[in-house]
């Protein structure tokens, strides 16, 4: 099995760590993975925009970097959902199809390809799982308390294999955090809102970190948290699932 | 009320100014939201219903011609004049036609919202026509002189306090009194006389049956029916797409109406209007108004399946935070938002971006619109028509330039971080918006690019 190290564009050049880690876990799970270096942004932010007609340039050179492997894993949610759902090429859709097929979010990847049922992890600290919109409701990674159904958590079930992790209940489990792409700049005072009842709901359950499987959620709660000059930080899940604290 | 030219963003900085009544406004809805799931987890086949319904839809919207057809022989064999209006203008010219034909100059209306789409009140008064909301909500807006923030929930942005303080000025209720329950008293009294008075009533339509000619009005106020039963003329107001095909169906609705709007079984009155009692006279105005316009975009036609129960306003962590005046339409939230372009696309292009695409809304509709995908759709059929602002354009096309481009993505990103400049977050930055409130991310010595090539450990 060959996977290739989808790396949305604001980790590559903020978040490296959660990068780091995503490689660690998956290598340490035995699986080969290569990041192709020339790899930029799959252009969720254009589409969303209203710009999915400028977004062929990403599409062609997501399909170039990626058709090659057996599956193309990302520790983004949101971002999986949009090469899942808009990723065309005028040319080869064939290709288009093939990779809108075999991407997967990381959390999904441990527990549906890789059947991941233990991991050696340890993590002393009270966690908050803030469940990402696109990553829950898009991806169905855990139930949506919308609708009368089942509850499962593929990311939880993570979590409770990590030693010493204690999950902090919230009063409003998956509520947007309000940020959205370019939502958080055209609709700041709304989504700077919906940032402080998100990072508030955490810290009043005394979660010492907000955690999720997307990093485009933390650093708008991250944005918010050190405003506030909280002592609560924030972590990528894989950063956790990857952690070896002693 | 006059929101000016301000756009959904600038009308919800305006209510975000004080903090405090976000926080009520958001709670408040919030309870509501929590009261639909409690109600909808009490049937084991909730999501089934759900299903039933968006597929007796999906077959009313293939099969609306017949359905009207239907419709307009039946009830016509019952007694009712059924009217047809292409648009809100010859909606509200039969309206006025009707009650000048009887000499009638006040009326009163139970909650209508697509005579609130059609702005029928300001036509009427303009015509020297009084018109009173007998729903409690509504007249609550009425006297403000506002149009309501909820369709479910006319007045939810009102605290008690300014409740009492309206009727104090307009019913005579004595000054700081603010009890719900005498506040409620008073407009009782207040509406029984309007009820007593008014020889012509409006009421809006649930459900029209197409096997029957009947129509369905359900309030919880028995507002409508206490119009329709004293009032010598009747005038029930509805969208074409209200249609179901048969009687039976209507359980599915009924079921799903009232869950989801409140949490209630059902709403407190069903009423089912067959045809005139002796001496009175019965109108149904069936309402277009864009209607087929949106029939005829494949993207958009599901919207027409609405039941008008509000469970998207009141789980959208955007409307709880905003109110629904900065939607600047009739209906307001996430289904206002994909209904209202159809109407005009250049004055509503701002609120298909008013939301995160979250999806709570399309999770929670009892008809199963595809709302946050409409919203995705909208965005782009408005920048298609060039309703986007052009530095947002401008922005983009840069953006897709340097992103198309490895070479560039990397000498920009190393050139101070590319990213914090053009990044999602950054784009179309009003004086950076982001940092208004956020701090910004701490750029890291190195990218992760910059760190695989120097560990490459495969």
């Amino acid at each position: 099995m060959h996977v290739g190290l989808f790396i949305p564009c604001y980790i590559d050049q903020f978040y490296p760590n959660a990068a780091i880690a995503t490689l660690k876990l998956l290598q340490k799970l035995g699986v080969k993975v290569s990041y192709p270096i020339h790899q930029t942004c799959c252009g969720q932010p254009m589409a969303n925009s209203g710009f999915e007609h400028l977004t062929t340039g990403c599409n062609d050179l997501f399909i170039k970097n990626f058709a090659e492997f057996d599956y193309i894993v990302s520790p983004s949610g949101s971002c999986v959902l949009h090469v899942k759902e808009h990723l065309h090429s005028q040319e080869e859709e064939e290709k288009a199809v093939n990779v809108r097929k075999k991407v997967y979010e990381l959390t999904e990847f441990l527990t549906d390809v890789l059947k991941v049922d233990k991991l050696s992890a340890r993590f002393p600290h009270k966690v908050g799982v803030h469940q990402s919109c696109h990553g829950q409701r898009g991806l169905k990674m855990s139930q949506m308390t919308e609708l009368v159904a089942a509850p499962f958590s593929k990311p939880m079930q993570l979590l409770q294999m990590v030693q010493d992790l204690e999950l902090v209940e919230l009063s409003r489990p998956d509520e947007c955090c309000g940020f959205g792409g370019t939502f958080c700049v055209a609709e700041e005072a709304i989504s700077v809102k919906m940032g402080k009842d998100r990072v508030a709901d955490h810290v009043n359950h005394g979660a010492q970190y907000i955690t999720a499987a997307d990093m485009s959620c933390l650093m708008h709660m991250e944005g918010i948290l050190r405003r506030q000059n909280s002592q609560v930080k924030v972590l990528h899940i894989a950063e956790i699932l990857n952690a070896e604290e002693v | 009320m006059n929101t000016g030219t301000k756009d959904h963003a600038g009308l919800a900085d305006i209510f975000n100014e004080d903090e405090a009544r976000v926080d009520w406004h958001d709670e408040t809805l919030w309870f509501v939201r929590a009261k639909r799931d409690k109600a909808a987890h009490t049937l084991p086949e909730w999501e089934a219903l759900r299903e039933n319904a968006s597929k007796i839809k999906d077959n009313v919207l293939s099969n609306l011609h017949d359905y009207l057809l239907q419709f307009e022989a039946k009830a016509q064999q019952n007694g009712i004049t059924v009217h047809w209006a292409a648009d809100a203008e010859e909606h509200n010219q039969i309206v006025h036609s009707i009650l000048k034909a009887q000499g009638v100059s006040r009326i009163v209306k139970s909650k209508s919202m697509l005579t609130e789409e059609c702005h029928l009140n300001e036509h009427l008064q303009k015509s020297g026509i009084e018109v009173i909301d007998t729903d409690l909500g509504e007249r609550i807006v009425q006297l403000a002189e506002e149009p309501p923030s909820h369709i479910v929930l006319p007045c939810i942005h009102k605290k008690k306090e300014e409740i009492g303080e309206l009727f104090h000025e307009h019913l005579g209720t004595p000054k700081g009194e603010s009890d719900p329950q005498f506040l409620t008293a008073a407009a009782r009294v207040h509406l029984r006389e309007k009820f007593l008075t008014r020889k012509a009533a409006i009421t809006g339509v649930n459900f029209a049956i197409a096997e029957t000619g009947e129509f369905v009005v359900c309030t919880n106020e028995g507002n409508a029916d206490m119009g329709a039963h004293l009032a010598d003329v009747h005038i029930a107001c509805m969208g074409i797409e209200k249609i179901i095909p048969k009687r039976k169906h209507l359980s599915v609705f009924l079921r799903l109406l009232a869950r989801s709007a409140t949490g209630q079984p059902i709403t407190t009155y069903s009423s089912h209007f067959n045809k005139p009692r002796a001496g009175q006279e019965m109108h149904l105005i069936l309402v277009d108004n864009g209607r087929t316009r949106q029939l005829g975009r494949a993207d958009f036609r599901n919207s027409l399946k609405c039941i008008r129960c509000g469970a998207c306003m009141n789980t959208c962590p955007v409307y709880r935070r905003s109110g629904g005046h900065s939607y600047h339409t009739a209906i307001a939230g996430p289904i206002g938002s994909i209904l209202a372009p159809n109407l005009d696309m250049k004055e509503y292009a701002d609120l298909p971006f008013a939301s995160t695409l979250c999806g709570s809304c399309t999770n929670v509709c009892p008809v199963k619109i595809n709302i946050h995908e409409q919203l995705y759709k909208w965005r782009q059929v408005i920048v298609k028509e060039g309703y986007a602002d052009t530095k947002k354009a401008l922005a983009m096309k840069a953006m897709d330039f340097t992103l198309s481009s490895p070479f560039l993505y990397k000498t920009a990103g190393k050139a101070g971080r590319w990213v914090i400049k053009n990044a999602p977050f950054m784009v179309n930055n009003k004086l950076n918006a982001w940092y208004k409130q956020r701090d910004m991310p701490e750029p890291p010595k190195q990218s992760f690019s910059e760190w695989y090539k120097k560990n490459n450990n495969e």
